[in-house]
C-alpha cells in the first residue's frame, strides 16, 4: 500500500446509474457533441467542466429529454433507453435544472414548481402544493418573500432557487445541475452544495456543471472535462490546478511547456 | 417544530411581506397591482360605465329593462364563441375562422334538421363533431408542420365560408320552424322569477362555502387565510350586485335562458381554466412554450384541446345564433361576428400575448360590444359607423393590453 504513490482512484460508489458511450449531436453543420462517453454510480458527484461553448449544457439537453442525440447509446440502470421527451426522462427519474431555469414568468412560484406534476388533476390541490413548496424552499435557505407572486418578480438567484426546487420534487435518480450556484449568493451557494452532499448521501447520482473550481473541487467525485464538444479527461477533485485548466483550455501537453519553462529559468541563473 | 405551531404562518415568514390585513388591507393591495399594470378586470367595468352613461344620455331607452333583455340575448350567442377564443388567445395563438365556423354550423343545422329531417340533438351534435374536427385539423397543422396558427385559420375561414354557401346551395336560407323549442329558446324563453333570484345568490353563497372551508384548510396548515369578515364583505357586496341586476331584469320580461347557458358555459371554462392540471398547463404554454415542455407538458395535446374547444364553442355559438333569428342564412357568421368575438375576448381582459386571460373576459368583454352595438342600433346610426366605433373600441383596448404589458414588466408581473 504505501509504495503506490498515487492513491488509487476512488472506487465506484454505488450502483452504475447511467451510461453514455459515443452520444453525437449535431446542429446542422455543427458538432456540439462527438462519441461522449460518460457514467454516472449511485452516490456519486460528477463535475462536468469545460469553456464556454465546450457543449456541457447540450449533453444535459440531450440526458434531459430536450435534445435527440444524432447517435450513440443511453443506458439507465442496465436498460438501453431512448429518451423521446422531457417527460420520458422526468418519468424515467432525470431531473435537471436548465442553464436558462425553463421558467413560466405568468405564473406563480408555486405553480412553476409542480408544473406538470400538479396534485389532484381536476381540483388542483393548493393548499399541499403551497406547503410542500415551502419545505424545499425552506431546504435550500430560500429567500422568498411570497410564493403567490409570478416568478417576472423573483431576482435572478431566487428563480435558481425555484428551479432547483422544482427539480427535488419528483425524486429523481439522477439529478442534473446547468451552472446552479451561478447567480446564487453566498448562504445559498453553500446550501446549494450542502443539498448536493445530502443528495450524494441519499444514493443519488448527481452531475453538476460549473465554472467554479473551488465549487467543482468542494463536492465532485469525479470531474469530467469536455473541450470542443470531446471528451477530454477525467480527474479527481485533488489533480492540480495546471493539470485541469490544461485539459480545459487545450493548453498542449502541460507537463512539457512548464519543464521547457523550468529549463529556461535554469539556463537564464546559470 | 411542524406540531408546535410558530406564531408567524409559512408565507408571512419573510419580513418584507407586507400583511395586507382587514378592508383598508385589500383596498390598498388592490390599488397597487392596478398601479403595477395588472388590471384585471378594471378597464373594461370602467368602459362599461362610460358607455352606458352615454347611451343612456342619448337615448333612455337604453336602460329599460326589456332592451337589457334583449342585450343579453345577443350576448350569449358572440360570447360563446369569445369563450373559445379566450382558450387560443391563453395560448398566445389565434383563430380568425370562428365567425365562419358559427355560420357552417348554423348552414349544417338548417340542412339536417329542417331539410334532411334529424331530431335536433343529431343535428347539434354533427355541428359540435364538425368544430371538434376543424379545431384539430388547425392544431395538426400547427403540431406537425408549425404552421402558425394566424394563416391556417385565416385559410379555414374563406374553406368555411365556401361550405356554408356550399351547402345552403342555391336558396341561400333556410328558415327554422318558429314552433320549435330551439327557436324558443333562441328568442323567447325566460327563467322562472323564482328560479332567477335563487340563481342569483348562488355566487354569494358559494364565495362564502368555498372560501371559508379553503381558509380552514390553509389555517390548518399554518398559511395565511383570509378572515372571515373579509370573505363575508365580498359575497355581500357581490350578492348585492347580483340580485340588484336580476331584479331589474325581472321588470321587463326576466333572464333569459341563452344567457343562463352562456354564463354556465363561462363559470364551467373559469373552473377548468384555473383550478385544474389542464388549465395550469394551458397558462403554461402560453407564457414559456419551451419551458412547458421541458416540464413533461404534452404541448401538442393542449394546442389540440384548445384548438377544438375554440371551434366547438364557436359551433355551439353558431347553432344559437342561428335560433335567434330562427334562419340560417348565407349572412350568418359574416359581418362583424368574427371581429367581436375577438374583440370581445381582448376587451375582457385576455391578452393577446398569450399566459394571461380569464373565462370571465368573455362575458365582461361580450357586454362592453353588445352594448355599443345596441346603443347604436338604438341612435338609429349606419352600420358604417358603427364598425368605425366598434373598431376604435378594440383598438383602445389593444393599447391597453400593451401598456399594461409594459407597465406589469417594469413592475416585474410578467
Ligand atoms: N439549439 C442549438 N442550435 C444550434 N447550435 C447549438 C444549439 N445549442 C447549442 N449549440 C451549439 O453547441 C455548442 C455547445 O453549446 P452548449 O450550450 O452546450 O455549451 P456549454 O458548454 O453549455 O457552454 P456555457 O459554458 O457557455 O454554458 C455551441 O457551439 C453552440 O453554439
Ligand atoms: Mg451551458
Amino acid at each position: 500500500m504505501t509504495d503506490t504513490p498515487e492513491p488509487p482512484p476512488l472506487p465506484p460508489p454505488g450502483e452504475l446509474i447511467l451510461s453514455l458511450r459515443g452520444i453525437s449531436k449535431n446542429f446542422g453543420a455543427v458538432s456540439a457533441l462527438t462519441d461522449i462517453d460518460l457514467d454516472v454510480h449511485a452516490g456519486e458527484v460528477v463535475a462536468l467542466v469545460g469553456d464556454n461553448g465546450a457543449g456541457k449544457s447540450t449533453l444535459v439537453k440531450v440526458l434531459a429529454g430536450v435534445h435527440q442525440p444524432t447517435s450513440g447509446t443511453i443506458t439507465f440502470r442496465g436498460q438501453p433507453v431512448t429518451l423521446p421527451s422531457p417527460g420520458a426522462a422526468l418519468d424515467l427519474g432525470i431531473a435537471t435544472v436548465f442553464q436558462d431555469l425553463a421558467l413560466c414568468e405568468n405564473l406563480d412560484v408555486v405553480a412553476n414548481i409542480f408544473l406538470g406534476r400538479e396534485l389532484d388533476a381536476y381540483h388542483l390541490d393548493e393548499v399541499a402544493m403551497e406547503v410542500k413548496a415551502w419545505t424545499l424552499l425552506g431546504e435550500l435557505a430560500a429567500r422568498i418573500p411570497s410564493v403567490r407572486e409570478p416568478i417576472a418578480s423573483l431576482s435572478g438567484g431566487q428563480r435558481q432557487t425555484v428551479a432547483i426546487a422544482r427539480s427535488l420534487l419528483l425524486e429523481p435518480r439522477i439529478i442534473m445541475l446547468d451552472e446552479p450556484t451561478a447567480a446564487l449568493g453566498v448562504a445559498q451557494t453553500a446550501e446549494v452544495l450542502n443539498l448536493i452532499e445530502r443528495l450524494r448521501a441519499r444514493g443519488l447520482g448527481v452531475i453538476m456543471i460549473s465554472h467554479n473550481m473551488e465549487d467543482v473541487r468542494a463536492v465532485a467525485d469525479r470531474i469530467v472535462v469536455l473541450r470542443l464538444g470531446r471528451n477530454n479527461g477525467v480527474f479527481t477533485p485533488d489533480a492540480s490546478n495546471a493539470d485541469l485548466v490544461g485539459a480545459i483550455t487545450g493548453a498542449t501537453d502541460n507537463a512539457v511547456t512548464r519543464r521547457a519553462e523550468r529549463l529556461r529559468a535554469e539556463g537564464q541563473d546559470a | 417544530m411542524t406540531d408546535q405551531r410558530p406564531p408567524t404562518p409559512l408565507d408571512r415568514a419573510d419580513v418584507r411581506v407586507r400583511e395586507d390585513a382587514g378592508l383598508g388591507g385589500t383596498v390598498r393591495a388592490f390599488f397597487d397591482r392596478v398601479r403595477s399594470g395588472d388590471l384585471g378586470s378594471l378597464p373594461v367595468v370602467i368602459g362599461l360605465i362610460v358607455i352606458w352613461t352615454v347611451f343612456t344620455s342619448l337615448n333612455p331607452v337604453f336602460v329599460t329593462p326589456n332592451n337589457l333583455v334583449n342585450l343579453l340575448f345577443d350576448c350569449s350567442t358572440t360570447g360563446i364563441i369569445a369563450l373559445g377564443v379566450v382558450c387560443v388567445l391563453t395560448l398566445g395563438e389565434i383563430d380568425l375562422s370562428v365567425g365562419s365556423m358559427s355560420g357552417l354550423a348554423s348552414a349544417i343545422l338548417g340542412v339536417l334538421w329542417v331539410n334532411q329531417g334529424f331530431p335536433v340533438p343529431v343535428a347539434v351534435l354533427a355541428v359540435l363533431a364538425v368544430g371538434a374536427v376543424t379545431g384539430s385539423v388547425y392544431a395538426m397543422l400547427l403540431n406537425r408542420l408549425g404552421m402558425p396558427s394566424f394563416v391556417s385559420t385565416l385559410a379555414g375561414l374563406l374553406a368555411l365560408l365556401g361550405l356554408q354557401l356550399y351547402l345552403l346551395g342555391s336558396s341561400g336560407s333556410i328558415n327554422l320552424p318558429y314552433g320549435s323549442w330551439v327557436v324558443a329558446f333562441g328568442q323567447l324563453l325566460i327563467m322562472p322569477r323564482w328560479l332567477s333570484y335563487s340563481l342569483s345568490v348562488l355566487p354569494g353563497i358559494a364565495i362564502l362555502w368555498f372560501g371559508i372551508g379553503a381558509a380552514a384548510r390553509r389555517r390548518a396548515a399554518n398559511l395565511s387565510a383570509p378572515s372571515t369578515a373579509r370573505l363575508v364583505t365580498k359575497a355581500a357586496v357581490i350578492t348585492l350586485i347580483i340580485v340588484l341586476a336580476v331584479h331589474y331584469l325581472n321588470l321587463g320580461r326576466g333572464v333569459p335562458w341563452m344567457f343562463g347557458l352562456f354564463v354556465a358555459l363561462v363559470v364551467a371554462m373559469d373552473y377548468a381554466l384555473t383550478r385544474t392540471k389542464w388549465g395550469r398547463s394551458m397558462f403554461a404554454v402560453g407564457g414559456n412554450r419551451e419551458a412547458a415542455r421541458r416540464a413533461g407538458i404534452n404541448v401538442r395535446r393542449i394546442y389540440m384541446s384548445a384548438f377544438m374547444l375554440c371551434s366547438m364553442f364557436a359551433a355551439l355559438g353558431g347553432t344559437l345564433a342561428a335560433a335567434r333569428l330562427a334562419s340560417s342564412s348565407q349572412q350568418a357568421g359574416t359581418g362583424d361576428v368574427n371581429l367581436n368575438a375577438i374583440a370581445a375576448a381582448v376587451i375582457g381582459g385576455t391578452s393577446l400575448f398569450g399566459g394571461r386571460g380569464s373565462a370571465y373576459s368573455a362575458l365582461l368583454g361580450i357586454i362592453v360590444i353588445q352594448s355599443i352595438a345596441n346603443g347604436l342600433t338604438l341612435l338609429n346610426l349606419s352600420s358604417s359607423l358603427r364598425y368605425m366605433i366598434t373598431g376604435a373600441v378594440l383598438a383602445i383596448a389593444v393599447i391597453v393590453d400593451s401598456l399594461a404589458r409594459q407597465s406589469r414588466a417594469a413592475h416585474g408581473r410578467a
